[in-house]
């Protein structure tokens, strides 16, 4: 009984240092919603599948950058997409970093993206770190017998 | 020749005889030998004058000359006939010339008013025009910054804020509400005097209505410290077709005047079939038997003057057709009363009872005209009976269609539904309601019945413990009235007592209903973990259902957000859907947010394979599309789309009766511009939703195409 109350304690704590943080937003909340008893790993598969298409374009982003003649139009439409799939997921500073990039893509300005990219590969890392935490402690969780209520 | 004497006179009288007319002719004979003296042979000598016919005479005689001279012995009259004659035709021709002059100048001024007349009736229609636009207009424009305030209020309301915060926001949530209710108002009469009013015809649930009703009152009907509540036969269906917001509207409007002028004892809402209630005709208005025990006007009379049920409306039961549920719904209070110089003109507009009404309860004085018109429109009548100081009355009947044709649809529909989650948690238990009021103890046995628990009813604690402690029936919920409670605190004591003793493994759980919380209340006797919980009135099923519960410890997924879920589940359950969208995480996340309301969900990532998918004829229901996409962005595929259902007609020979076909398609956007708006509408789309989906915005957006829950397949 004790290790569920500590481990919903240490759950609730984590969440809300996420969001008081600014690493997630509502948009996350929504997520949660959504899943239910027809769907019961929505978020983990929606998170899933937003880890590797972010780091998909990371390295595609890493690469077009390196070119001797950047195409800023690519380098714009992947930062659109991550852009995108952060803020559906309601990953709040990656999704922060992503404005700024564009506006150097726009502005060409090579040093801008580079020190953007840098910006938006270490968001990422963070709020990855983060993610896998919490659903490393919703598992316990459930491992031991408890359920976590939904936020 | 021989010589003749000639008699001149008799000669002459003899010839002139004949010659004589109406007027006396004179003749004068003379002998004109000598001009100078004629000579009178015949004649009397009267002066000549006025016109005379002078001839000759020839007697024979050479050597003598004779005249006659003939005159009128009077002078020729004057010609009256002739003049008058004369006169009457100059009469008359002036007075036809006066005619045909006054016609066509009456002609001229007709044609004149008429041309003036048109201009004014075309500025009437101008401005009748100009009307309806005011009316659309300010609709719009001052319910927009309206929501926007109120809407903000209700983010402002999920941030963090501590009491007064939280305080200061409710009064201006209140105050927005309150303001945007009295545009409404006004604007419902504007429409109504132009005669725009329109009813809608979806299906409801009149229960969750009425719940919503109650929810809207239940705060204030605890603080006045009057008991509220509502009833619904049985024999009411689950869901009706009709127009359910102007169906609340009447409703709350009849329970807010209620409220207003209601500070003891009860405001009781019942619903019925108007076949139930036209038979019983005396209805139990005793004192003891009513609601709160304080007296209530006879409901009878309020619908006594109702056109349906006089005499002839006896042939009433065979003229509507079979699926159509007229309903009954009675108001009644034991408040003030309307005095009797006023009650004719209740329903008159902007009229209040007393001027300070407005002034110390707020409103226009409109609400009940509003009913009336909207009562009218539901082919229904309204009528009250108020008595000063004993309370009112008021009744209206109003036309439905039965909304459950497909009864299997619906029961499966049911268990979806969140407030009937908890029935098939609480189904075959057994409740026990102790109450001594038999119309209070109907209410609680209707409410507790909507969660699938069967309720038996008895009047005291000691009946209720036999009840118990008999044990054929496993009784697991006992609900105790207030002022049962309260009467005897040993009696209630011994019952608590009682049940920690009794042998079974789970005691049946207590539970106070009641009306207010008193602070006496809470210094109770009893104390442990057997103290009973209450539940405050109004008894709503949902909220019994959370606290049976929170008491029972019965869990489930209660999501905090469902407003918004049946109004969009309505509109989206079983539609199918295509979402295009080129990022995976967007469309799984699209996906994953639609299927939650119900609808059927197919994905593609690029705008040729959403051209190749909405090629006519295809079974979507709608759209959403992103538009920023590699290789065809969302307004080409759109725009191809658009060519193809316009074209590609002669290749749908399938679908019969569909010749046009125009799928919505909403573009999905992150930035929502100005300029994205007007693209979207240039290429052909219906719409745009922001990315991620807003459920308030996906309802508006979504409702435009979409009216109600489909009766199975397409």
């Amino acid at each position: 009984m004790d290790v569920v109350v500590q481990l919903q304690r240490q759950l609730a704590d984590h969440t809300a240092s996420l969001f008081h943080e600014g690493f997630l937003n509502e948009q996350f909340n929504q997520l949660q919603q959504l899943q239910d008893e027809s769907n019961p790993d929505f978020v983990v598969e929606v998170v899933s599948l937003f880890f590797e298409d972010s780091e998909r374009l990371l390295n595609e982003l890493a690469k077009a950058l390196e070119q001797q003649a950047v195409d800023y139009k690519k380098v714009d439409a992947h930062v659109h997409q991550l852009k995108g799939s952060s803020s559906s997921i309601g990953a709040q500073r990656v999704q922060g970093v992503c404005i700024p990039f564009r506006n150097f893509c726009e502005e060409q300005n090579i040093e801008g993206c580079l020190k953007c990219l840098q910006q938006v590969k270490h968001e990422y890392s963070l709020v990855k770190n983060k993610l896998e935490t919490l659903f490393k402690l919703e598992q316990q969780l459930i491992a031991a017998g408890g359920s976590f209520p939904t936020l | 020749y021989i010589g003749g004497v000639f008699d001149v006179e008799s000669l002459v009288e003899k010839l002139l005889q004949q010659l004589a007319s109406k007027q006396t002719i004179l003749v004068n004979v003379y002998d004109t030998t000598n001009r100078s003296h004629p000579i009178s042979m015949y004649g009397s000598n009267v002066s000549a004058d006025g016109l005379q016919h002078v001839s000759t005479l020839n007697f024979g005689d050479p050597f003598r000359k004779h005249e006659m001279h003939c005159r009128f012995k009077q002078k020729p009259p004057w010609p009256w006939l002739a003049i008058t004659t004369s006169i009457g035709i100059l009469v008359i021709a002036y007075l036809v010339g006066y005619i045909f002059h006054a016609t066509v100048n009456r002609i001229a001024k007709v044609e004149d008013d008429y041309n003036k007349m048109m201009e004014l009736k075309k500025k009437a229609e101008a401005a009748d025009v100009a009307k309806s636009q005011f009316l659309a207009t300010v609709s719009h424009e001052i319910r927009t910054p309206m929501n926007g305030v109120l809407g903000m209020l209700h983010m402002l309301m999920d941030t963090d804020l501590d009491v007064t915060q939280q305080d200061y926001v409710r009064t201006a949530q209140g105050s927005g509400k309150a303001l945007v209710s009295l545009i409404n108002e006004v604007l419902d009469q504007a429409k109504i005097e132009s005669g725009r009013l329109e009813l809608d015809a979806v299906q409801f649930d009149l229960r969750a209505i009425l719940d919503d009703v109650l929810s809207l009152f239940s705060g204030k009907s605890q603080e006045k410290g009057v008991e509220l509540a509502v009833y619904i036969s049985d024999r009411v269906p689950e869901m009706l077709i009709g127009d359910p917001g102007r169906f609340r509207q009447i409703i709350t409007n009849l329970m807010g005047n209620s409220m207003k002028f209601t500070e003891k004892g009860h405001i009781f809402v019942t619903v019925h079939l108007v076949e139930e209630v036209i038979g019983s005709t005396e209805v139990e208005t005793s004192s003891e038997n009513t609601l709160s025990g304080f007296p209530v006007t006879d409901r009878c009379s309020s619908w006594k003057g109702f056109k349906a049920f006089s005499q002839e409306g006896s042939t009433f039961p065979l003229s509507p057709p079979s699926d159509s549920i007229n309903l009954i719904v009675s108001v009644e209070d034991t408040g003030v009363g309307i005095p009797p110089e006023a009650q004719s003109r209740v329903f008159t507009p902007f009229m209040q009872v007393g001027p300070s009404i407005s002034r110390i309860h707020g409103g226009t004085g409109i609400g009940l005209s509003i009913s009336k018109c909207l009562v009218g429109l539901m082919n229904g009548e309204i009528g009250f009976v108020s008595i000063p100081k004993t309370g009112s009355t008021f009744t209206f009947t109003a036309v439905f269609t039965n909304g459950c044709s497909n009864p299997n649809e619906y029961k499966s529909h049911k268990i979806n539904n969140q407030s009937n989650s908890a029935s098939t948690e609480f189904q075959g238990m057994t409740a026990l309601v102790v109450d001594p009021r038999p119309v209070r103890a109907k209410v609680s046995r209707y409410h507790i019945q909507r969660l699938g628990i069967s309720v038996e009813v008895v009047s005291d604690l000691n009946q209720g413990w036999s009840n118990i402690s008999s044990g054929n029936g496993a009784i697991d919920i006992v609900l105790v009235e207030q002022e049962v409670w309260d009467r005897d605190s040993h009696l209630s004591s011994l019952f608590i007592n009682n049940f920690k003793k009794i042998d079974r493994r789970t005691p049946p759980k207590l539970f106070i209903l009641a009306n207010f919380i008193s602070t006496s209340r809470t210094s109770a006797t009893t104390s442990g973990d057997n103290t009973p919980s209450i539940i405050m009135k109004p008894l709503r099923s949902s909220m019994l259902a959370a606290s049976l519960q929170r008491a029972m410890g019965v869990g489930s997924k209660g999501n905090a957000r469902n407003r918004e879920l049946p109004a969009l589940r309505n509109l989206l359950l079983g539609r199918k859907i295509l979402i295009i969208d080129d990022n995976n995480v967007n469309l799984k996340v699209a996906a994953g947010a639609l299927k939650k309301y119900g609808a059927e969900v197919e994905c593609a990532d690029s705008g040729k394979k959403a051209v190749s998918l909405l090629k006519p004829p295809h079974c979507f229901d709608a759209c959403f599309m992103d538009i920023q996409m590699p290789e065809m962005d969302g307004f080409e595929a759109t725009k191809l789309i658009r060519e193809m259902e316009k074209h590609g007609e002669t290749s749908v020979e399938a679908y019969d009766n569909v010749s046009n076909w125009h799928v919505p398609i909403l573009a999905m956007t992150a930035d929502v511009i100005q300029a994205t708006h007007e693209e979207c509408l240039k290429c052909g789309m219906d719409g745009y939703v922001s990315k991620p989906f807003e459920a308030e915005q996906l309802y508006r957006e979504v409702s435009r195409f979409f009216q109600s829950v489909p009766n199975g397949n397409l």
